[in-house]
This record gives C-alpha cells, sequence and structure tokens, in this order.
C-alpha cells in the first residue's frame, strides 16, 4: 500500500559515525523520513534504530535495500505489516490562564490519561506516550490554548509476540564468537 | 610478539594482501609512513604529480590485472585531491584502497594545518571507510579495508591515519578475525529464481543479452559465452562491459545506449525478454527509462541487491554472482536457435550501417581508431579519458578480450586516461597500452607525463586534437544551434610539452601520415605520443537525444527531424 507510513528497524554496529552514514544515505538518495531514533540494543556493542518513512513519496524497498550496503548494518527489516506496538513520547508545553487551565488539565489527564508534568500560572507540560495517531490528536487539541514548545522523540516499534527476524538475528550475535572467515556467503534472499 | 611501529604494521598487512605497487605523493602527515617504506622493497612506490593522478592510477591498474589497486596521499588537500579519483572507482564499482594521512590524534577536529575530514567528505563516495585511532587496530582494519573493497561489488575503501598512530608502537598481532556482522555479500542465486529464468529463457521468442562490467569483475565470460551460444542468444554490452564478450563472435551486436549501434537498440525496443548481467541500467544506456524494453520482461542478475528494482523493475530478479550463477542457470536452459530473430537484427544492422567510416581524405578519428585496431592486431588494452574521443575508441576497435577497454562510465572523468594508462601499464607490462585522449581532457592530468617520464612506463598517447571540448560542442551544435560557448580551446603545442617532459612524440597532420606515425610509437621502445590533429567538427554517431526512446536513434547527421524541438526538456546531461 502506497500510502501506508513504513516503519522499518536497524541493527547496526555500535561506531563512531553510523548515524552520520544513515542520514547521508537518506539525504543523497532522496528518501522522506518521517522520523529516525535510535537507542542501545539487548547486544551490548549494537545499537537499534526505528526509521519511519513516507510510503508515499518513497521506495521503501530502495530504502532498505541502500541501508543494507552501509557496512555498520547488520540487518534491517520492514515492520509495517508485522502484529506492532509503536509509541512516541511528547512533551507538550502549552499556554494557561486561570480560566484555560481547568480544561487543559481535564482534556490531559482524564481524556488522554496523559501526566501533568509542569505547572506555572502561564504554562503548563503535559507528558503523553501513546502510538503515533494518540499523540497527535492531543497536540491537535491543545494547540487552541497556544503551543508554547513541543518536544517528541519520533516513534519506536517493537513486534509482539514471537521473535522477529532482528530478534533472531540479534540472539545469533550473542551466541557466537566473533569470526569472518568465509569468503563466500549464505543463499540469495529477500 | 614483536613491537612494530603503525606504518610498519600497515607495509606488512599491504603485503601480505598481496599489493606490489602503490601510487602516491607524499606530505607531511605521512611522512612516517613513506620514512618506513624503505625497509619493504616489495613494495614498489611510483610518485605522481598530483594526487587525483594516484586514484586514477590506482584505479587503471585494479582493472587492467584485477588486483585492488592502492594510493597513498597526505592529509588536507593530498586527501581532497583523490576525491574525484575515488568517486570515479565508486561509480564504476573498481576495487581500490585509499591511503590518506591525518594530523595527529590530539589536533584532529581543531582546523589544523592540512586537517580536513576526509572520511566525512568520502562518505558518499567510499564503499566504506575508517579512520584509524589506535596502531592496535591497523592490521585488522588494513585487511576489513582489503575484503570489503574486492568482494560483493567492488568499491573504494579509504583509510584515515593520524600521523602519530603511524609512529606508534604496539605489540603485532596479526590473526585478528575481522570484525565485520553486517557485510556479507550474496555469493550465490536463489535456485527457484535460477530455474524461473530458465523457463523465460526458453520460451522467449526474441530474447537478448545486456552484458555489463559484472561479467568482468566476477570473471564469467566463458560462462557468458555458454549460455549465448547454448540458447543462441544475441549479446549486446554496455559500455564498461565491451570486451565481456568477444565483438568478432557473431552472436555479438555490440553496444547499446546513446551512442550504441543502432541495430542494438532497435532489438532491445523489439525484445521480449532481456537479460540483463552486471549491469544497473544506467541513464547512458537505457535513455529514456520509461518505455526501455517495453516488450520485454527482464531477468536481472546483479550481486547489488540495491540496484534490481532501483531503475527498473525487474520480472526475475537474481541477487548473486554472475559466474556462479550463469554456471547454475546453463544446465537449466535448454539448446535453442532464434534464426529469424537474428536475420532481422542482422537486417537492421545492414540498414544502419555504421562500421563504415566515411569516405574521405580529411583526417577523420574513428579512422585512427581502426587504424590503432589494424597495427596492434586488436591486442592492446585501449585506456581512454570521457568525451567523443571515448565513444569513437568504443565503437571502431573491435575488442576480443576483456578488460582490454578501461574507461571511465559513470563518472565520466576527463583527464582519466593519462593516469589511468599509467596504472594499467604497470599492473600489465607485457602489454600494449594505448591511451586515447582528446585535447581537453589530456591537459587535466597533463602533468603525469613526467611520471611516465621518470619511472619510463611505455604508454603509447594518441592525442584526438579538434581544438574543441568536442562532445559538449557536438551537443551545442545538435541543441543549442551551434552556440559554441566555453568550447573553442586554444591549446599547447603538444609536441613542446613532449620535448619538455622528455617524451618522444611526432604530429599528423594527413591522413597518409597515420599508419607511419603509429607504427613509429609502436616500434619506439617506451613511451610515444602522437598529436592527431583531426577534422574539428567531427560528431559522433549514432546518437540518441537525451530524453527520447533508445530507438529513436539518429545515424544521418544531417536528419534534424527526430531532434526535439527545443534544448529546454533535455533532462539529465
Amino acid at each position: 500500500m502506497a500510502t501506508m507510513k513504513h516503519t522499518l528497524i536497524m541493527l547496526v554496529q555500535d561506531r563512531p559515525g553510523v548515524l552520520n552514514r544513515v542520514t547521508s544515505m537518506i539525504r543523497r538518495r532522496n528518501f522522506n523520513i518521517d522520523s529516525i531514533t535510535v537507542g542501545h540494543s539487548v547486544t551490548p556493542g549494537f545499537s537499534r534504530m526505528v526509521i519511519s518513512v513516507d510510503g508515499a513519496t518513497t521506495a521503501v524497498e530502495q530504502v532498505r535495500k541502500q541501508m543494507d550496503k552501509i557496512v555498520e548494518v547488520v540487518k534491517i527489516t520492514d515492520i509495517t505489516n508485522e502484529n506492532i506496538i509503536s509509541r512516541e513520547l511528547a512533551l507538550i508545553k502549552v499556554e494557561s490562564t486561570p480560566s484555560t487551565s481547568q480544561e487543559i488539565i481535564r482534556i490531559a489527564a482524564d481524556v488522554f490519561r496523559a501526566n501533568i508534568v509542569d505547572l506555572t500560572p502561564d504554562s503548563i507540560v503535559i507528558e503523553i506516550s501513546g502510538d503515533e495517531d494518540k499523540v497527535n490528536s492531543l497536540i491537535e487539541l491543545l494547540r487552541g490554548f497556544g503551543l508554547v514548545e513541543l518536544a517528541r522523540t519520533g516513534r519506536i516499534a517493537i513486534t509482539r509476540g514471537e521473535l522477529g527476524p532482528l530478534q533472531k538475528h540479534e540472539q545469533e550475535i550473542r551466541k557466537k564468537p566473533k569470526t569472518q572467515k568465509d569468503k563466500k556467503s549464505k543463499t540469495a534472499k529477500k | 610478539m614483536a613491537k612494530l611501529k603503525g606504518a610498519q604494521i600497515l607495509c606488512e598487512t599491504l603485503i601480505k594482501e598481496g599489493v606490489e605497487v602503490i601510487f602516491g605523493f607524499p606530505g607531511g602527515a605521512v611522512l612516517p609512513l613513506y620514512d618506513t617504506l624503505p625497509e619493504y622493497p616489495q613494495l614498489r612506490h611510483i610518485l605522481v604529480r598530483h594526487e587525483q593522478g594516484a586514484a586514477h592510477a590506482a584505479d587503471g591498474y585494479a582493472r587492467a590485472s584485477g588486483k585492488v589497486g592502492v594510493c597513498f596521499a597526505t592529509s588536507g588537500p593530498g586527501a581532497t585531491n583523490l576525491v574525484t579519483g575515488i568517486a570515479n572507482a565508486h561509480l564504476d564499482s573498481v576495487p581500490m584502497v585509499a591511503i590518506t594521512g591525518q594530523v595527529a590524534r590530539p589536533f584532529i577536529g581543531k582546523d589544523g594545518f592540512q586537517e580536513v575530514d576526509i572520511t566525512g567528505i568520502t562518505v558518499p563516495i567510499t564503499k566504506h571507510n575508517y579512520m584509524i585511532l589506535k596502531a592496535d587496530d591497523m592490521a585488522r582494519v588494513v585487511r576489513e579495508a582489503f575484503y570489503i573493497a574486492r568482494t560483493g561489488r567492488p568499491g573504494p575503501v579509504l583509510l584515515d591515519i593520524p600521523k602519530d598512530v603511524f609512529e606508534e608502537e604496539v605489540n603485532y598481532k596479526d590473526s585478528e578475525p575481522l570484525d565485520l556482522p553486517g557485510y556479507e555479500p550474496t555469493f550465490q542465486g536463489h535456485p527457484l529464481q535460477i530455474t524461473k529464468a530458465a523457463k523465460l529463457i526458453n520460451e522467449a521468442k526474441r530474447p537478448v543479452i545486456i552484458a555489463g562490467r559484472g561479467i568482468s569483475i566476477s570473471n564469467a565470460y566463458e560462462e557468458l559465452k555458454e549460455l549465448a551460444e547454448k540458447a543462441q542468444l544475441p549479446v549486446i554490452n554496455t559500455l564498461l562491459g565491451i570486451g565481456c564478450f568477444p565483438e568478432s563472435h557473431i552472436l555479438s551486436f555490440g553496444m547499446l545506449g546513446m551512442h550504441g549501434m543502432a541495430h542494438a537498440n532497435l532489438a532491445i525496443d523489439a525484445a521480449d525478454l532481456v537479460i540483463a548481467i552486471g549491469m544497473r541500467f544506467d541513464d547512458r544506456a537505457t535513455s529514456k527509462i520509461a518505455g526501455f524494453a517495453a516488450n520485454a520482461q527482464i531477468i536481472h542478475i546483479d550481486i547489488d541487491p540495491a540496484e534490481i528494482g532501483k531503475n527498473l523493475k525487474a520480472t526475475v530478479p537474481i541477487v548473486g554472482d554472475a559466474k556462479n550463477i550463469l554456471q547454475s542457470l546453463n544446465q537449466k536452459i535448454e539448446s535453442n536457435t532464434h534464426t529469424k530473430w537474428i536475420h532481422q537484427i542482422e537486417e537492421w544492422r545492414q540498414q544502419h550501417p555504421l562500421f563504415t567510416v566515411r569516405k574521405s581524405e580529411e583526417l577523420l578519428p574513428q579512422y585512427i581508431i581502426r587504424q590503432i585496431y589494424e597495427s596492434t592486431n586488436g591486442e592492446a588494452t585501449i585506456v581512454t579519458g570521457v568525451g567523443q574521443h571515448q565513444m569513437w575508441a568504443a565503437l571502431h576497435y573491435c575488442y576480443d578480450k576483456p578488460n582490454t577497454l578501461i574507461s571511465s562510465g559513470g563518472l565520466g572523468t576527463m583527464g582519466f586516461e593519462l593516469p589511468a594508462a599509467i596504472g594499467a601499464k604497470v599492473g600489465i607490462p607485457d602489454d600494449i597500452v594505448w591511451a586515447i585522449a582528446g585535447d581537453g581532457g589530456f591537459q587535466m592530468t597533463i602533468q603525469e607525463l613526467a611520471t611516465i617520464a621518470q619511472e619510463d612506463i611505455a604508454v603509447k598517447i594518441a592525442i584526438m586534437d579538434n581544438g574543441y571540448l568536442g562532445m559538449v560542442r557536438q551537443w551545442q551544435e545538435m541543441f543549442y544551434d551551434r552556440r559554441y560557448t566555453a568550447t573553442p580551446l586554444a591549446g599547447p603545442d603538444f609536441l613542446k610539452i613532449a620535448e619538455a617532459y622528455g617524451i618522444a612524440a611526432t604530429r599528423v597532420d594527413s591522413k597518409i601520415e597515420v599508419i607511419p606515425a603509429i607504427q613509429q610509437a609502436l616500434n619506439t621502445p617506451g613511451p610515444f605520443i602522437i598529436d592527431f590533429r583531426i577534422e574539428p567538427e567531427e560528431n559522433v554517431y549514432p546518437m540518441v537525444a537525451p530524453g527520447t526512446n533508445i530507438a529513436e536513434v539518429i545515424t544521418d547527421p544531417r536528419d534534424r527531424s527526430i531532434l526535439p524541438e527545443k534544448a529546454g526538456n533535455i533532462g539529465s546531461l
């Protein structure tokens, strides 16, 4: 489906400059990326990236294959069609007045079950985590009150249930010692 | 375990990787490395005159010899001077390791003297690059660099080494395993895909093979020949695929693309099956991609999975090594004949005869290339620059052996010819190497004549001297109403330049002088330059105008009916 947002997860070696290589590739190939997040993975020495790609304007398969060419990228999978949990965290600072603060707090805490983490006479900071739609809805509702600043993390995602290809790969890495002798490789896939 | 300096470990590892020649230019940051070189006489260092020459020489060396080319440069401007050569190797998939010095570790990132972020600069144009921050990593990283450069789809790898790392002394461990969990080139094609492909081949009525440089890289000439002969498949090649199938073979139908043979382009347009091997559907080959091979299903065999589907959707993609895949494929296809189809392509060839040079007493470049072919029995290795002369060299010499045409295809770098010819001659010293140059591009790397003279490298050089930037002038003639802006060249007297460098040379002004001059060049030991003053406004034909379908070939210089109305929508130049 061309209009869908695609989620790619990537296992990369934790080496200086890896993020640079990934973003350089995005720029050079003119890929349209919504967000990119990165953090340590379960396996020491490896990081995990989540890239959200706009499938309407970018050939997602090309993104996947070009990223895979980067030497530090160990594995990359498109999990869009898997059973996934995706979340984003946002800290939203909204203008408040004595007359609006009650309403803001009601929307945030009661309706969205978000947290109020800061309260001053002029502003309120709300912390919300949830899937992208939920976060977007709250932001749109609060926009009417006047947004001061918005800090969003971008989407992270993980598959539900049994081991996905990335997880299996990580397990293999943790099990075996580091060697690389063969010149020939496994059969083609993908 | 011996304690060695970083520079020594580097040299030891280079030797272990089979390096015999290095092209380079010294400087402050690489002084410790150069001071160590004499301890390793197995490494021959050839001093160039510009680092771009070092990179192109390493490139030509790699293409001619099949080994990984190696070049050295110092930090800052030395490193940036390599950039064009590295980009060139990247686009044409040439295995190369470029080693640059860097300022000492405490000075990195502080805008020091001759400091430049070469690793940052070369990220988009290298297969991979490293900055080696500890001499402990030297042996492993250098081995990784060579492994990455020569395996899978070959490409340039850059190693940036700070000056103090060259001098750092550590215990030398040479057997550390490589650490490349993310690098695993696919070698074997998927058997199901190969079966699908075989079925399409067996059933096709008008099949063609388009063979590219991947055949040469993979050493798959025998397998390609077997495939073509077994199923009687016409073989068409890209510029960089020239020589991977003998052009004198009855099934060879020449080069496709913007300046390809008319019958090759027409055949692709009419084909019902295209078997693309080791080629990437570059825009010079396909012209307008929408409508390219519109009537055909596509089998795309390539070692780089990212190329499949990048420009053209493939019906049957097969990722893997060409030689390996063709071996399996050849077992699954049936013997077949396509007499009617081949007869049709032959008919097109008769209708658009461009292999005959038009009868003329003027000094024509096509005639010169022909004579070089005749005088060397087609056994020379031809190294070209970029431009009209490149196309004439590709079209009018019959290449029967692999790697006998060395040309900058992807990047199209003017000035490639001279340093690359140096590298090629060093790589295959017993072969005749001819550099075919244009008077424009030749001046871009002309300083390497000093390298030829100093090292006595017996390259024969033919300058197609027409006083113009030929290819640009041709476009200005065809699409810009002959407005020759910035294309006329008031060239130097190349004979005087040759004399200044101490290289034998002669000039040819007329047709009857051509054969004697070529004979003189071949009979004179050592390097030789011939300045051919050719017909100034000669054009390359055939031609496909940019943005048009590949079948719309302009074969008659006077036929302007196919040209686009305006120069405006030409698209990519």
